[in-house]
Order: structure tokens, then C-alpha cells, then sequence
């Protein structure tokens, strides 16, 4: 590439991905023309003493499938092998010379996935449910085993016999007498009313 | 794209006639609801206090031994 003779400035050593289409060597100034196809590289470019900050990696544009980016900034792939290469120049010609085959290629090259798989339903849920349930299922056996080693013995208040009194004893004070509790009880035959 | 031109007039009329009904029932519900519920109550009272004695229901707490003030009679 001949970008690659122009600029012999140093070269840095925070590249971050391999991928990185043009030089460490390359004037800030010469790499802001590809902005578009993320030429930037991540080095440090020095010049009669001044720096340039350098360029980080989430300040360049990026590429998402997402719905309500129809368009993203750049092109999915962005070195192209010779065969696209070759498409893409056939692309400049007429388009009903391209076979089916060659139009969902050029697809694939500016886009990662089509809006059908991106779409797509996951599953997610199924695996959200089965997490609910076991920490339900976990929160029970926690449950269980504290009642079983931890929880003492129960108040005697909770006795059978003390409970009658208890009863006894609200009927007794007519707790709620006209539509509550001692409302149910027949005071003449002392039982419950039917 | 040719979408089709969107509903201009007569959402104010549509909306009411929706939920206008609703209003309507569900307000005669409530009403309807509160005389339910209320009328069986106030005459449950009614019955209970026409014919209450206070005194005798007085002896038997008092027999039963609820009362710090007074206590059953033989004691």
C-alpha cells in the first residue's frame, strides 16, 4: 500500500486489534480521510514535539446490528479479500448483471446480520425462568432447613388447651358481637351457631 | 413507501364513545356495591341493639370473670 511509504513516524505500541486495515506509520492528519472505513490507527503520531492524542478505539465509529440503526456508520467488513474486491468493482457496473448470489454477498459485506436473524427470538426466557424457580427452589430448602436446626421450641401459647382459653376468654369479653366473632357463637346452647 | 394518511378528525368522539360506557359502569357498580354492603350491615345492628340488654350482658362478663373492676359475685 503505498499509505504504508508515505508516513515514517514512529510507530505505536498500543495496537489493539489485528485487524487495524492501515499503517502504525500514518500522519493523524492523512488518517482522518478514512475515517469511514476506521483507518485510524491507535498510535501516537509525533511532529516537531508536539503529540496528538492518540485516537481511542470507542471514539471511532463502530458498527451495531440494531433496529433502530438501519444504516450503520461503517461497512461490516473492512478489509475485503480479492474476491470482494472483485465484487465490489462489479458493483460499479450494472446491477442485473449480479446473480442472486453475488447481491446477498454485497449484503454480507456491508452488514453482519439481516434484520430477520437479528430479530430473532433467543430463548432468553427459558433460562430466566429456570433461575427463578431454582433460587425459589434453594429459598425453600434454606426455609425448611432453618425450621428444622435453627427455630426453637414453640411458645406454650400455642398449646391446644391454652388455645381453648384463649376462645373462652373472647367470648367471654364479647369480642365483635354483632358481626364478628362472639356473632357466631350461640351463648343459650353454648356452641357455635349452625 | 405510500403509507396510509392517519385518523385527522373525531378522536375526541371515538375516545368518549369508549370510554363513556365504561365510566357509567363501573360508577353504577360502586354505587350498587356500596348498597350491598352497607345495608345488611346497618340492619345487623339495628337487630342486635333492639332488643339488647345492657345489664344482663354486663352480669355475664362479670360472672365470666373478665373484669378487673368488679369481680364475680361470691368472691
Amino acid at each position: 500500500m503505498s499509505a504504508r511509504s508515505r508516513c515514517f513516524l514512529r510507530v505505536s505500541s498500543f495496537i489493539l486489534y489485528e485487524q487495524r486495515p492501515r499503517a502504525e506509520r500514518m500522519l493523524a492528519t492523512r488518517a482522518l480521510r478514512f475515517v469511514g472505513q476506521r483507518a485510524l490507527s491507535t498510535s501516537v503520531c509525533l511532529r516537531g514535539g508536539h503529540g496528538v492524542a492518540k485516537v481511542e478505539d470507542y471514539s471511532l465509529p463502530a458498527y451495531f446490528d440494531r433496529r433502530e440503526i438501519p444504516l450503520p456508520e461503517i461497512k461490516y467488513v473492512q478489509e475485503l479479500s480479492s474476491v470482494q474486491q472483485s465484487l465490489k468493482e462489479k458493483e460499479k457496473g450494472s446491477w442485473t448483471a449480479l446473480s442472486v448470489d453475488e447481491k446477498v454477498a454485497l449484503y454480507r459485506i456491508s452488514f453482519k446480520e439481516s434484520f430477520a436473524e437479528m430479530n430473532k427470538a433467543t430463548g432468553e426466557w427459558k433460562s430466566v425462568v429456570a433461575g427463578i424457580l431454582f433460587f425459589l427452589g434453594f429459598t425453600g430448602v434454606v426455609v425448611l432447613w432453618q425450621r428444622k436446626y435453627v427455630y426453637g421450641e414453640l411458645p406454650h401459647t400455642f398449646d391446644p388447651e391454652y388455645k381453648e382459653k384463649e376462645i373462652q376468654r373472647m367470648l367471654d369479653m364479647r369480642i365483635n358481637p354483632i358481626e364478628g366473632f362472639s356473632a357466631k357463637w350461640d351463648y343459650e346452647n353454648k356452641a357455635w351457631k349452625k | 413507501m405510500s403509507l396510509p394518511k392517519p385518523v385527522m378528525r373525531g378522536l375526541l368522539g371515538k375516545r368518549l364513545r369508549f370510554h363513556l360506557p365504561i365510566a357509567f359502569t363501573l360508577s353504577l357498580l360502586a354505587a350498587v356495591s356500596f348498597k350491598v354492603i352497607t345495608e345488611p350491615r346497618k340492619q345487623a345492628y339495628a337487630d342486635f341493639y333492639k332488643n339488647y340488654d345492657a345489664m344482663k350482658e354486663f352480669s355475664a362478663m362479670r360472672e365470666a370473670g373478665v373484669f378487673e373492676s368488679v369481680r364475680p359475685t361470691g368472691e
